[in-house]
């Protein structure tokens, strides 16, 4: 066991870490970043079409707007003091990206150039309004190189292939992080005066997703495991436009830039479902329209897939139809959705200039996860006490700015504000908080657990087990919801977690890069985020947002104007048959409807 | 289709006897359009859990899964079986990409190619205030354009490994470092290029690319990295002619 002290160490170097890196160090803290991939590896870079803020670059825009939409977005779910901070900072937080070199596309006079996207809009739903910053279609890769780079400049250290697998707490207190070091296989403590979780989501848990194989939720897990509650995590997305059966993202920006979305008949269904902006809906009401229209047999040959077309006869159509002058050709969309042209072709091998893309939705984006304040301290609970030394943002925290759907391009906004808030707490919280001491033996219970996955002399294959949880999230615990549906996925997560205590076994002995053995451990931090993704979905007897069910159809704001909280109960964090407690006593902040009935909730029409 | 992978494997702990060896393994039903990574996955999770390979994304956009397949450098979920497979077996050919030391299996040692990454300063460097109205720099488009194409790097050092001049002399920094370097030099609003062009004008800066151009068909992102080294090459060659390249200031630790 080797020993690492720094004041900061920050778990995960994607947008959210690196920006907290960057903030952090800048205030003098002494950081680390420890990550289970090369940073350039992260999933920020996947990120495709923009990032919002109210930079009003082409046209008017005021961030109170953008705190409107996502509000309004988020199904009335979004703390709104939260929302409010994102929405103001983003400004900020964006130009300082461009003053450390992020290569935005720009607007005829030099400035950031902005596009529409889904759910933004001008004067509280007025119209859509162009807020998406963008670098062609690559703009969280952008973000990722560019905050990475920043880092090397700041000499930040790095810590890569170091797979953090427990969080070492001291009573209430958090100190610090175990990791396992991938190429040796060995065993490192790093003790902090505060440890930053930014590991994003857990989509694999979901049989389609455009989320990366990494994306397993063990940096969630390993908090949940030491008693921190897990927030909102019946709130997952699924992404409109996935590339049909593969997952792979399609962006947003292609129906920003005027692609549509059409049926088996050549309808574009979404007139039906959002007559005021159409395709540029919310993700979860695009992606429910979809499944409607597969429901009712009007998919594409009727199976389960429609068609996204941004062919630019089809384009321009309807721009001429919607009497508005702009029309787009080849050219044009070569140069502005480059990324998806490639991954079309590359893929399925369409070709999206002569005929329409087969699309279906795809587990995106988890709204819930660790519960923080709006400077990215972990709490305990829902009045709020702050985990001393926990810190964590972008998509493994839940603030909450993404209520029950997030909007999208807010994923970066969310990984910038609060990446940079939480960077600069820390640096304030080192200055005067001591080191406070390690427990004795931190890594023995963790060692043990990877001992017993190593040693298993079962017949079940991980790979098996794995295979069998998302299909059960993708059919019972995804787009539609009922109650039996839920129950039935919840036994049958209790049964493949008892497989997995009991019944596996791995073929790889060794101690470097033992991915077998890693995969197999992921595979427990994905059986925690499915339950209690499923346990807090049941509970929710409403529907609102991304969490819709055919038992509760309704929004229900009497009742559910408040978070949930999950609790694993169980002390042992590798408890064969954990047990989970509930908290729905955490409400929904609604300070800027107490001064503006627009921040009322209404019922949500597009 | 059934196919066969045919596979460069390597042990480390395998004692005395550690070695790289050719293994085969055979897949039933597969699609022509299935791609090599989750065919690498289907070896991995329903025969061999010891064969190990980096991968992340598995949509070509982390640079974790470069791999020579049939003797090319590609992004393994960027290639679909039908436009690889060979002869009467239906045979892909899958090793480790070269020039960078095998830890296991597909796995090499990144840190030689990072190391390269650092050495050209591939960060955004203007010590001017910001502009005092607090909002962005400005700049046209038509700049921006300009390095439009080396912004597409994802790092998969594809195009390093496959540069025969690279294979012979690891000091070299190779295509993935001079393209990022590119990406700094032509912004307009970047300072740093002087410090970058002393840096690739030394002799193991671009004058070791010898134009031998497998860098380019071996990018997974379509950077035309010949070209960017091309035009690094130029901008030393004008430097120096006016004078703005001082050998005095070209850091020691880049000699020999």
């Amino acid at each position: 066991m080797i020993i690492h002290k720094h004041e900061v160490v920050i778990v995960g170097a994607g947008g959210a870490g690196l920006m907290a890196a960057l903030y952090a160090s800048r205030g003098g803290a002494d950081v680390a970043v420890v990550s289970k991939l090369y940073p350039t590896r992260s999933h920020t870079g996947a990120a495709l079409g923009g990032i919002g803020a109210a930079l009003g670059n082409l046209e008017e825009d005021k961030p109170l707007w953008h705190a409107f939409d996502t509000v309004k977005g988020g199904d009335y779910l979004a703390d709104q003091d939260a929302a409010l901070i994102l929405a103001e900072n983003a400004v900020d937080a964006i130009v300082e990206l461009e003053h450390m070199g992020l290569p935005f596309d720009r607007t005829p006079d030099g400035k950031i150039s902005q596009r529409r996207f889904g759910g933004h809009t001008s004067n509280f739903g007025e119209k859509p309004v162009r807020r998406a910053c963008h670098s062609a279609d690559r703009t969280g890769h952008m973000i990722l190189q560019t905050l990475y780079q920043q880092c090397i400049k700041n000499n930040v250290n790095f810590f890569d292939e170091f797979h953090v697998v427990d969080v070492i707490m001291n009573g209430d207190a958090c100190v610090g992080a175990v990791a396992l070091e991938l190429s040796t296989g060995e065993f490192h403590v790093f003790h902090a005066k505060a440890v930053f979780f930014a590991t994003g989501g857990w989509g694999r848990v979901w049989q389609i997703t455009s989320n990366a194989h990494s994306l397993t939720g063990d940096g969630a897990a390993v908090v949940f495991r030491r008693g921190i509650p897990m927030e909102d995590m019946e709130f997952y997305q699924f992404h409109p436009t996935g590339l049909y059966g593969l997952g792979v993202l399609l962006t947003e920006g292609i129906r920003g830039e005027g692609g549509i979305l059409l049926n088996r008949n050549g309808e574009r269904f979404m007139e039906k479902y959002a007559p005021k902006i159409k395709d540029l809906a919310s993700r979860d009401v695009v992606s429910r329209s979809i499944y409607l229209e597969v429901r009712d047999g009007n998919g594409i040959k009727g199976s389960n897939y429609v068609h996204l077309d941004i062919r630019p006869q089809t384009v321009n159509r309807y721009l001429a139809e919607a009497g508005e002058t702009r029309r787009i050709d080849d050219d044009y969309i070569r140069k502005n959705l480059a990324e998806t042209l490639d991954v079309c072709r590359t893929y399925i091998g369409v070709d999206p200039l002569t005929e329409p893309i087969p699309i279906q939705p795809t587990a995106h984006y988890s709204m819930g996860g660790i519960p923080t304040n709006i400077d990215a301290e972990a709490i305990w609970d829902a009045q709020g006490t702050v985990v001393r030394g926990l810190y964590a943002a972008g998509e493994v925290a839940c603030v909450s700015v993404h209520g029950a759907n997030r909007l999208g391009t807010n994923s970066l906004v969310d990984l910038v504000v609060f990446g940079r808030r939480g960077g600069m707490k820390m640096a304030e919280f080192v200055k005067t908080a001591e080191f406070l001491p390690l427990p004795n033996n931190p890594t023995a219970q963790i060692e043990a657990e990877f001992q017993r996955i190593r040693n298993a002399k079962g017949k079940t294959r991980i790979h098996e087990l794995r295979t069998r949880m998302q299909k059960v999230m993708m059919d019972h615990v995804s787009v539609f919801r009922t109650e039996s549906g839920m129950n039935q996925a919840i036994e049958e997560l209790k049964e493949l977690r008892h497989l997995y205590m009991t019944d596996t076994f791995i073929e790889d002995r060794g101690t470097k890069y033992n991915t077998d053995l890693m995969e197999a451990w992921e595979l427990g931090c994905m059986l925690d985020m499915a339950d209690s993704t499923a346990l807090s979905a049941v509970n929710r007897k409403e529907s609102r947002g991304a969490h819709s069910r055919e038992d509760y159809k309704d929004r229900d704001d009497v009742n559910w104007m408040v978070h949930t909280l999950a609790y694993r109960e169980t002390d042992d964090p590798y408890a064969p048959t954990p047990t989970y407690r509930l908290d729905t006593t955490k409400k929904v902040d609604t300070s800027l409807a107490n001064e503006d009935e627009r921040f009322l909730p209404k019922e949500r029409t597009y | 289709m059934d196919i066969t992978f045919r596979i460069r494997r390597y042990n480390p702990e395998a004692g005395g006897k550690a070695k790289p060896y050719w293994q085969e393994f055979e897949l039933k039903d597969v699609e022509p359009t299935n791609r090599v990574l989750e065919m690498l996955h289907r070896v991995k999770w329903e025969q061999d859990g010891t064969l190990s390979f980096r991968r992340s994304c598995s949509s070509g956009i982390c640079g974790s899964d470069a791999m020579r397949i049939n003797g090319r450098n590609m992004l393994a979920c960027k290639v679909l079986v039908r436009d690889v497979v060979t002869g009467a077996k239906n045979t892909i050919q899958v090793e480790p990409i070269l020039g960078l030391p095998v830890l296991k299996d597909l796995i090499v040692d990144m840190e030689p190619f990072f190391a390269h990454y650092r050495e050209v300063m591939p960060y955004f460097i203007n010590n001017d205030p910001v502009p005092a109205n607090g909002r962005e720099r400005l700049q046209s488009q038509e700049d921006r354009d300009i390095f439009d194409d080396t912004t597409n790097c994802i790092l998969c050092a594809a195009c390093t490994t496959s540069c025969p001049s690279f294979w012979a002399n690891g000091k070299y920094v190779g295509p993935a470092a001079i393209v990022q370097a590119h990406r700094f030099i032509f912004d307009s609003r970047d300072q740093g290029w002087k410090d970058r062009l002393a840096v690739l004008s030394e002799p193991n800066g671009v004058w070791r690319c010898r134009t031998i151009y497998n860098c380019t068909p071996a990018c997974p992102r379509h950077i035309e990295v010949t070209r960017a080294i091309g035009e690094v090459k130029l901008a030393i060659q004008r430097g120096k002619r006016e004078g703005i390249i001082d050998p005095a200031t070209i850091p020691s630790k880049f000699h020999g």
